[in-house]
């Protein structure tokens, strides 16, 4: 009768999604480690090292797309401070990474160099345990999701929402960003972390180091994808949309939202933190920029370009809006700013739903000439919480309804 | 998370005694505390509620009770506090005074709107609010009555026993063709059947129905009434409606509301001829 919870996550995303996934993982976990941790530099094949650093950041970036998806898409609250989490992540991994460096730094001394020029002489008491991995790992998780779990008990117990939620948030990571850069905070100021070393005594640059990270982001994305489609199809997901669409209905049939939405909220900013730990290695720097206002709005960018509320559309917006970045600051380094905003608005004004959207409205299409509704064709795709809205009069809003009841 | 779990806990487990306390009604009365008491057959008592907005009277020591199995049709003209006596027995707005009492012992006035929907009562908004971008199935499932808590909801399933019991439901209020349709493209006298079967299937004790034919065909009216009035007796019902055919065909005992506070009481047809109410509703 009770169908095993492995099968009914494996029955969560579809069969071409596990084909999509299967092919993705053989990428990363095969082609890629072998193209540059054993081919010879001088192998056509081989990819370089700021190859495999460029495409693990931007998986890295994915993964924050999908967790902003879960939250935005599925659960209708737009965060303009997911920055911070990934940043958080990040700085809790960092910590390792400079007690790693021990005492191969400038000042060859066991406490980081920028301790070291400010002169202090031990470690501050938050940076106790920092050399171990495992208590790093759960810092990796527990900042972040302490972080979002008290902001947002706070935030969603005062039943603030839309775009107050959106402005606070961003409020949050940009008071965030102004206390990393004081030197004081005790995480290297304006510098952030740097110069990393090796991880568990491993050299952080050597190819097989990079294709560890590289194949740890894809699990990383897999698995944040298979969970994410996971609960959207839960009744756990209906009933998250059904809070994006009409709360107050929500609590009268016995829901608590604030629980549903605190889960999601943390979830997601765990997620980041995760992103952000396996992020810092492989650019090989954290700096308290990352909490920058505009960072965060960036991470909102990818998911509206990709399409809301459908996670795949997450990690295509994410994989476009990274790689024209890298071409656009290559190539018209004082473009991309401008070239970013008109993205913005583009997507806004004519692809409300995104990549994604486009892909399923052409594909109506297609199915709409020899068929004649297209619309149930679309909608069973968008099944079963989907957030692609059709243009749904409601009728109470006419002038007659309304007369006919009062 | 702790606490709050707690006050669900609470209500979880209080929902439980009263199925256990229904069970065995025969063993005299005692007092279980979080479970609903109908010992005096009354399932709803405001006493003297107040609620002002801004200085504005919406209720003004009101009072009313409404017996168990009841159905108990509301008017009143505009703005006489009807949909405010909603909110405050919902949870929705605090009274400024006053008690507000499911039963003998669970008082509204000190739980929240969730608490209150596991303690038994269901409401149907007078415009009607469903889950648009959901079938008419998975409407009537996230109402179904379960344990709604996060990590239940997470792993929860649907097992038979809930098919055929969404399936009744949507034979009930007809839309068993509807089935999987998304609930915003229904019809409005169609939306407002579903938020009915949405009630439903919470199994509330207590109905609150705010002008539920509103925006209805003739046709769908009738039906609506048949509905209710085979629903009375096991549920009690509360509905507030303008449209005096509809009371009428409901048949229960009517109330009158004007500025906040109860201005008649009885058969439709002695109320009609109440010269305070034929004044509220012709005079000015």
């Amino acid at each position: 009768m009770r169908t095993p919870l492995t099968l009914r996550i494996l029955q969560s995303t579809p069969r071409a999604g596990w084909i999509a996934l299967a092919i993705f993982a053989a990428l990363a976990w095969i082609a890629v480690p072998v193209a540059h941790a054993v081919l010879p530099d001088t192998h056509p094949l081989h990819l370089s090292a700021y190859t495999v650093s460029l495409l693990g950041k931007i998986l890295c970036y994915m993964v924050v797309a999908v967790a902003m998806d879960l939250i935005w898409g599925y659960a209708g609250i737009l965060s303009l401070g997911h920055g911070l989490f990934f940043a958080l992540g990040g700085y809790a991994f960092g910590m390792y990474l400079m007690r790693q460096i021990g005492r191969d730094g400038s000042y060859q001394s066991d406490l980081p160099d920028f301790m070291v020029f400010l002169d202090w002489k031990e470690l501050p008491w938050y940076w106790a345990g920092s050399d171990s991995f495992l208590w790093t790992l759960l810092l990796v998780v527990a900042v972040p999701g302490l972080v979002a779990f008290v902001f947002g008990w706070f935030a969603f117990r005062s039943r603030i929402k839309g775009v107050y939620f959106s402005i606070i948030t961003q409020a949050l990571t940009y008071a965030a960003m102004l206390l990393f850069f004081r030197n004081e905070t005790g995480f290297g100021g304006n510098n952030g972390f740097t110069d990393f070393k090796r991880i568990l005594g491993y050299a952080i640059t050597s190819p097989e180091m990079r294709a560890t990270l590289f194949a740890l982001s894809a699990a990383l994305l897999v698995a944040s994808l298979v969970l994410g489609r996971y609960l959207v199809t839960s009744r756990f997901g209906r009933v998250l949309a059904a809070i994006r669409d009409a709360e107050s209905r929500v609590m009268f049939i016995g829901y608590n939202p604030l629980h549903y939405k605190l889960f999601m909220w943390t979830l997601s900013a765990v997620l980041c933190g995760l992103a952000g730990a396996l992020y810092v290695p492989q650019v090989g720097i954290i700096n308290p920029s990352e909490m920058s206002a505009a960072n965060s709005i960036e991470i909102a960018v990818w998911v509206a370009v990709g399409g809301r509320g459908t996670l795949v559309g997450a990690v295509l917006g994410a994989g476009i809006v990274n790689l024209a970045k890298s071409w656009f600051t290559m190539s018209f380094p004082e473009y991309w700013p401008f070239f970013l905003g008109f993205l913005f608005i583009a997507v806004t004004l004519y692809l409300p739903d995104g990549v994604v959207g486009l892909w399923r409205r052409l594909c109506a299409r297609k199915a709409a000439v020899p068929d004649a509704p297209p619309v149930p064709a679309a909608r069973r795709d968008a099944r079963p919480v989907s957030a692609a809205r059709p243009p749904v009069k409601d009728p109470s809003d006419l002038p007659a309804a309304k007369g006919a009841e009062a | 998370m702790s606490a709050v779990t707690d006050l669900e806990r609470a209500a979880m487990e209080s929902e439980d005694q009263r199925e256990n306390w229904s069970g065995n009604a025969s063993t005299g009365h005692v007092v279980e505390p979080g479970a609903l008491d109908l010992s005096h057959n009354v399932i709803l008592y405001l006493e003297d509620i107040t609620v002002s907005f801004d200085g504005f009277r919406a209720l003004n020591q009101l009072s009313l009770a409404i017996d168990a199995g009841e159905l108990r049709c509301i008017i009143g003209p505009n703005g006489a506090g009807k949909t405010t006596m909603m909110d405050v027995i919902t949870g929705k707005t605090r009274p400024d005074s006053g008690r507000a009492f499911f039963g003998q012992t669970i008082d509204l006035t000190r739980l929240t709107e969730p608490q209150i929907a596991h303690a038994g009562i269901g409401r149907k908004f007078q415009k009607p609010t469903i889950f648009e971008q959901h079938s008419a199935f998975e409407n009537l499932e996230l109402a179904m009555k379960a344990d709604k808590r996060v990590r239940r909801t997470l792993f929860a399933q649907l097992f038979d026993d809930d098919r055929d019991r969404i399936a009744e439901v949507l034979t009930q209020i007809r839309l068993d063709r509807e089935a999987d349709r998304p609930a915003g493209l229904l019809s409005h006298g169609q939306k407002q059947w579903l938020e009915i079967g949405m009630l439903l299937m919470q199994e509330p004790k207590l109905l609150l129905l705010d002008e539920p034919v509103a925006g209805m065909t003739d046709d769908e009216t009738e039906r609506t009434a048949e509905l209710f009035v085979s629903l009375a007796g096991k549920h009690s019902l509360v509905v507030v409606e303008h449209d005096m055919a509809f009371v009428e065909a409901l048949g229960g005992k009517v109330t009158v509301l004007c500025e906040g506070s109860v201005l008649a009481e009885g058969d439709l047809a002695e109320v009609q001829e109440d010269p305070r109410v034929i004044e509220v509703y012709l005079g000015r």
